[in-house]
């Protein structure tokens, strides 16, 4: 009985050797100044935690073997069921540890605030007054993300690139579920979802390659939906625009509409140019010929409502069904009558090996 | 043909022959394994005329001890389930690298995701938590029965039913590929057509219907039906929790039936309350399932709480340490549980101000929380403990459990949740919670109160076998999580492209190995304590030299519990009365009032499993007879008047007179 003791002790022993020996934990060490202050903050909470968990565990084990019962030694007291002093000792102490660990919560989530501006590139550089922040609007696809960069034209799919020590806005939707935009190494997460826009400020420090993906489930494809983040020197950087400008396509609202359509693994792609106003189409889910956007029903609310005439904009309002003409009724057709937008198959870019799982759901 | 397909229609709405999975090879064997389990358990049952009993002694019994011990059977039936699910979420992870995709495409694997999280939750801890609170509660505050006996039955079957709808997605049509709490917009009709979220929801409207009742009948009981002299603060601990638990089922149940009739609406009516376009807002739907969800985490660790509190006192030979601290920390932790759910969704976009206010709601809750565990540590200080099988799942838990508090408070801190939200390390931690602590606890519960249920202790070597697999399968499987999720791995993925995180999932795999050691050695355990019943023989009642009232009577109780109603005088009253050279009264016997047996619970609970496939296969014909049979039966059983009835003084003296012989041979 001893020997699986022993190895829950080796176990919980080897847990700061991984640490140390740095097996590739990017959240431990990234290379973002807001990941940085996150992973601080990690640090922080778990050491001021440790102060009471390191004891209870210990007193845990060493009570439980120094009151066993062939221990005649011990003192025994039946009755003994009430202290005040050691009761406030133990409210108390949890409490103090929660009011140093509340008050840090307070000012760090404050500081950490994603939708902040950054006031500083790192520890010890605030931005200098003459850096102008890049802007890149990110559309989570059904299963691959979008970058606009509105300020230089360009788009691309698959594919993020950033000049080191330059704050980046982003400005984060969906154009279907639920999606989280993470790159750990960057900074924290933050969701995408239809119809609304987050935002993440945020700032690459070291050049290099880095994971990014959605964490938040979508799906089928949600596995591949992985890209990555290139942060460049300044030079680089211009290259890799010029690049992107040279080789890309246009991406108009025909193109939008077809990339949309849900597909894995899809390959980078840049697009040279972009329709102007797609990306706040998108968010106002009205890349759709004939479509209302969000904003304009939201306006026309806000003025009082368009009275019974705007009974027929609920047509051109409604975002999801783009099968209810095909009329096709499938086996699993929804009662609402809503036709399912499931039924189009993905389309896989990468050569299919044919071993496609029959589904109920396409027959 | 047009006529022949709208008639098929109407006979078999959306079923067709292709939602049978006869094409999927592991859905076919398993389908052969069930059904050649089920028919040898039917033949066993006939051969044996076993029929008549299992109908009168089980199915329609509302004895409250025999529905708790229905409820962990069915929550162990499921935990097989549910645990088969995470073996093979934890093969596909530990083989799919480098390009290989593994044995289970997506739209295989998110269902096994989804299927283990709501198992696991809904059908493995909530019944066998109302299982021990059923079992156990009435006998601790010296009752007969609860104060609703049929609505017990029916609680149970309904629990039942919800269990078969969801047992059903397995063989007909698919379940839901939308996680555990089936967000929309994905489990809207636009992204989620399918059945699979309709087994979902009505699998858990059904299911709910239980939880709910049962939850009112147990206040009801602890409330009203106490031992005379119990009074509120002489309650034992397990009792109080198992109040506080209740009154957080009755609170929250209902958000949850109103939260997913919703979403019904959008998929079959076409509303839009949590669709993108229309004014529907998904992020409604998040706010709601975790204003039930929160609570819901609580609703299952407060009873675990509960029995580590009676087993350390009795292990320890000592009265528990702050009784009344331990009382008002639970209180507190019922209420807090209302004021935290937002830490679910930091990362959707709140406010700095809002995230910070429920990430310090949430780190308060450790105070309260804190404070048990000082309580649990300071009634082992002086204590002579003995290391019996249930004491060694409370160590085991009082180790791993604050490890897993400490990452719980981690990730109320915001920032910190930013990097690690959704992420594996998350998964841990619920994990770490949820196996440190409530499945120890239940595991703790049932070897503590089995002779009180069945008249014999389990083996203790098998149980030690299952106690440290699980422990130590436990640090093998979430521990390499913990670390996958530092390194930026995120949860319900199914293929990944790093090849350095694939020694992580092995590991985690064998842990899981481990962890399945630990469910076949209490398995085994069972078995050989059946076989070895006569030497593990339980005849005074009181095994373990109890200190609660549910001690003070036979194992297994007689059915009417107590031949009087025992009167309580101090906390631990079973300990006190021992102290008190308590004499156990050998005449005097009247008559005892008992409900009566009656099958309208498994008739409505089968109807509702009829009535919910119906719905969900849009047979509107079936739902409208089924639903119209469920209000005959309803109705109908409102006429029965038979209902209660008095075991007669002679059986009551036989029964205490066999005690009383029983009791003299021991001494």
């Amino acid at each position: 009985m001893q020997y699986p003791v022993k190895l829950i002790r080796l176990l919980i022993l080897l847990l700061p050797a991984l640490y140390l020996s740095g097996c590739n934990m990017v959240v431990m060490s990234p290379s973002g100044d807001i990941a940085t202050q996150q992973r601080d903050l990690i640090v922080i909470s778990t050491i001021l935690m440790l102060i009471i968990i390191i004891p209870v565990i210990l007193l845990t084990l060493f009570f439980a073997w120094h009151y066993r019962r062939s221990n005649t030694t011990a003192k025994y007291d039946p009755d003994w069921h009430h202290s005040l002093r050691l009761e406030v000792v133990i409210w108390s102490a949890p409490l103090a540890i929660i009011i140093a660990l509340g008050a840090v919560t307070w000012i760090s989530t404050h500081k950490l605030d994603p939708y902040r501006p950054l006031d500083r590139l790192d520890a010890a550089r605030p931005v200098p007054a003459d850096v102008k922040p890049i802007t890149v609007q990110v559309v989570a696809l059904d299963w691959k993300w979008l970058f606009f960069y509105p300020d230089q034209g360009i788009a691309t799919v698959n594919e993020l690139a950033a000049p080191v020590d330059v704050p980046i806005n982003f400005r984060i939707t969906s154009s279907s579920v639920m999606n989280s935009f993470y790159i750990p190494a960057l900074a924290g997460q933050i969701y995408a979802m239809p119809g609304m826009e987050t935002k993440l400020h945020a700032v690459i420090n070291k050049p290099g390659e880095y994971d990014g993906f959605s964490a938040n489930y979508s799906g089928d494809g949600f596995s591949h939906m992985r890209f990555k983040f290139h942060g460049l020197s300044k030079e680089d950087f211009d290259q890799w625009l010029a690049n992107a400008k040279s080789r890309g396509t246009a991406l108009n609202r025909d193109a939008y509409l077809k990339l949309e359509k849900p597909s894995e693994k899809e390959p980078v792609r840049y697009f040279a140019s972009t329709d102007p106003g797609l990306y706040e189409a998108i968010l106002n889910m009205c890349a759709a010929p004939g479509k209302m956007c969000m904003n304009e029903m939201m306006h026309i609310d806000m003025m009082g409502g368009g009275g019974k005439e705007s009974a027929d904009n609920r047509a051109r309002l409604e975002y999801d069904n783009r099968h209810a003409k095909d009329g096709g009724t499938a086996a699993t057709f929804p009662a609402s009558g809503t036709a399912p937008r499931d039924d189009e198959k993905p389309t896989d870019s990468q050569p299919h090996d044919g071993s496609h799982v029959p589904n109920q759901l396409h027959n | 043909m047009s006529f022949d397909s709208d008639l098929l229609r109407f006979v078999f709405g959306r079923l067709t022959l292709e939602a049978i999975p006869y094409h999927e090879p592991i859905l076919v064997a398993t389908f052969i394994a069930v059904a050649l389990g089920g028919a040898a358990l039917f033949a066993l049952i006939t051969y044996y005329k076993k029929w008549g009993y299992l109908w009168h002694e089980w199915l329609t019994s509302v004895d409250h001890k025999k529905i708790g011990i229905m409820y962990i059977i069915l929550a162990l039936i499921m935990l097989l389930r549910g645990f088969s699910d995470a073996v093979m979420m934890r093969i596909q992870q530990a083989i799919a690298f480098n390009g290989a995709e593994g044995y289970l495409p997506p739209h295989h694997y998110d269902q096994v995701f989804t299927a283990h999280g709501v198992i696991m939750i809904f059908f493995m801890a909530m019944p066998f938590v109302t299982g021990l609170m059923n079992l156990v509660v009435p006998l601790q505050i010296g009752a007969r029965d609860v104060s609703f006996p049929f609505l017990n039955n029916f609680s149970f079957w309904m629990t039942a039913a919800g269990a078969v709808i969801i047992m059903i997605s397995l063989f007909v049509g698919e379940f839901a590929r939308t996680g555990w709490l089936a967000y929309p917009p994905l489990s809207g009709a636009d992204y989620s057509a399918g059945v699979g979220v309709d087994y979902y929801i009505w699998g858990l409207q059904v299911a709910g219907v239980g939880t709910t009742l049962s939850g009112i009948n147990l206040i009801a009981t602890i409330l009203k039906m106490r031992a005379p002299g119990m009074t509120m603060m002489k309650m034992p601990v397990f009792t109080w929790t198992s109040l506080c638990t209740n009154v957080l089922i009755v609170a929250s149940f209902p958000v949850l039936t109103a939260t997913l009739a919703l979403l019904s609406l959008d998929r079959y009516v076409g509303t839009n309350f949590f669709t993108n376009d229309l004014g529907g807002n998904p992020m409604m739907y998040v706010n709601l399932i975790w204003i039930w969800g929160h609570p819901e985490v609580y609703i299952l660790i407060l009873p675990a709480f509960g029995i580590f509190s009676e087993v350390v006192a009795t292990f320890c030979g000592k009265r528990l340490f702050g009784y009344a601290s331990m009382v008002y920390a639970t209180v507190v932790i019922t209420i807090l549980s209302y004021i935290v759910w937002l830490h679910h969704f930091f990362t959707m976009g709140s406010g700095a101000s809002v995230n910070s206010f429920f990430g310090i709601t949430t780190m308060i809750i450790s105070i309260p929380t804190g404070a048990k565990m000082f309580n649990w540590l300071f009634t082992m200080y002086r204590g002579r403990i003995r290391f019996e099988v249930p004491m060694l799942w409370t160590i085991g838990f009082m180790v791993t459990f604050v490890i897993g508090g400490m990452t719980g408070v981690l990730l109320a801190v915001p920032p910190a949740d930013f990097v690690l939200h959704n992420s594996l390390f998350l998964i841990a931690h619920f994990h770490n919670v949820i196996i440190g602590g409530v499945v120890f606890g239940l595991m703790a519960g049932v070897v503590y109160w089995f002779p009180k249920a069945f008249g014999f202790k389990l083996d203790p070597f098998w149980g030690k076998m299952s106690f440290w697999f699980w422990l130590t399968g436990f640090y093998f499987a979430f521990m390499p999580l913990y670390v996958l999720g530092l390194m930026g791995v995120t949860r319900r993925v199914s293929q990944f492209e790093d090849p350095s995180l694939q020694i992580w999932f092995v590991i985690a795999a064998f842990g899981a190995l481990l962890i399945g050691i630990g469910i076949l050695s209490f398995l085994i355990q069972l078995f050989v304590s059946f076989r070895r019943r006569n030497e593990l023989l339980d005849l005074t009642g009181d095994p373990w030299d109890g200190r609660t009232l549910e001690w003070a009577t036979s194992s297994p109780p007689p059915d009417y519990n107590f031949a009087f109603t025992p009167v309580v005088h101090d906390h631990d009253s079973w300990w006190d009365m021992k102290k008190r050279g308590y004499e156990r009264p050998t005449e005097g016997f009247l008559p005892i009032h008992m409900p009566k047996n009656t099958g309208a619970g498994i008739i409505l609970g089968g109807i509702s499993v009829v009535l919910a496939f119906a719905i969900i296969w849009y047979i509107w014909w079936l739902a409208a007879v089924s639903f119209i049979a469920m209000l005959a039966v309803a109705i109908g059983h409102t006429f029965n008047y038979k209902r209660d009835f008095y075991i007669p003084v002679e059986e009551v003296i036989e029964t205490e007179n066999k005690r009383t012989t029983l009791l003299a041979g021991q001494v």
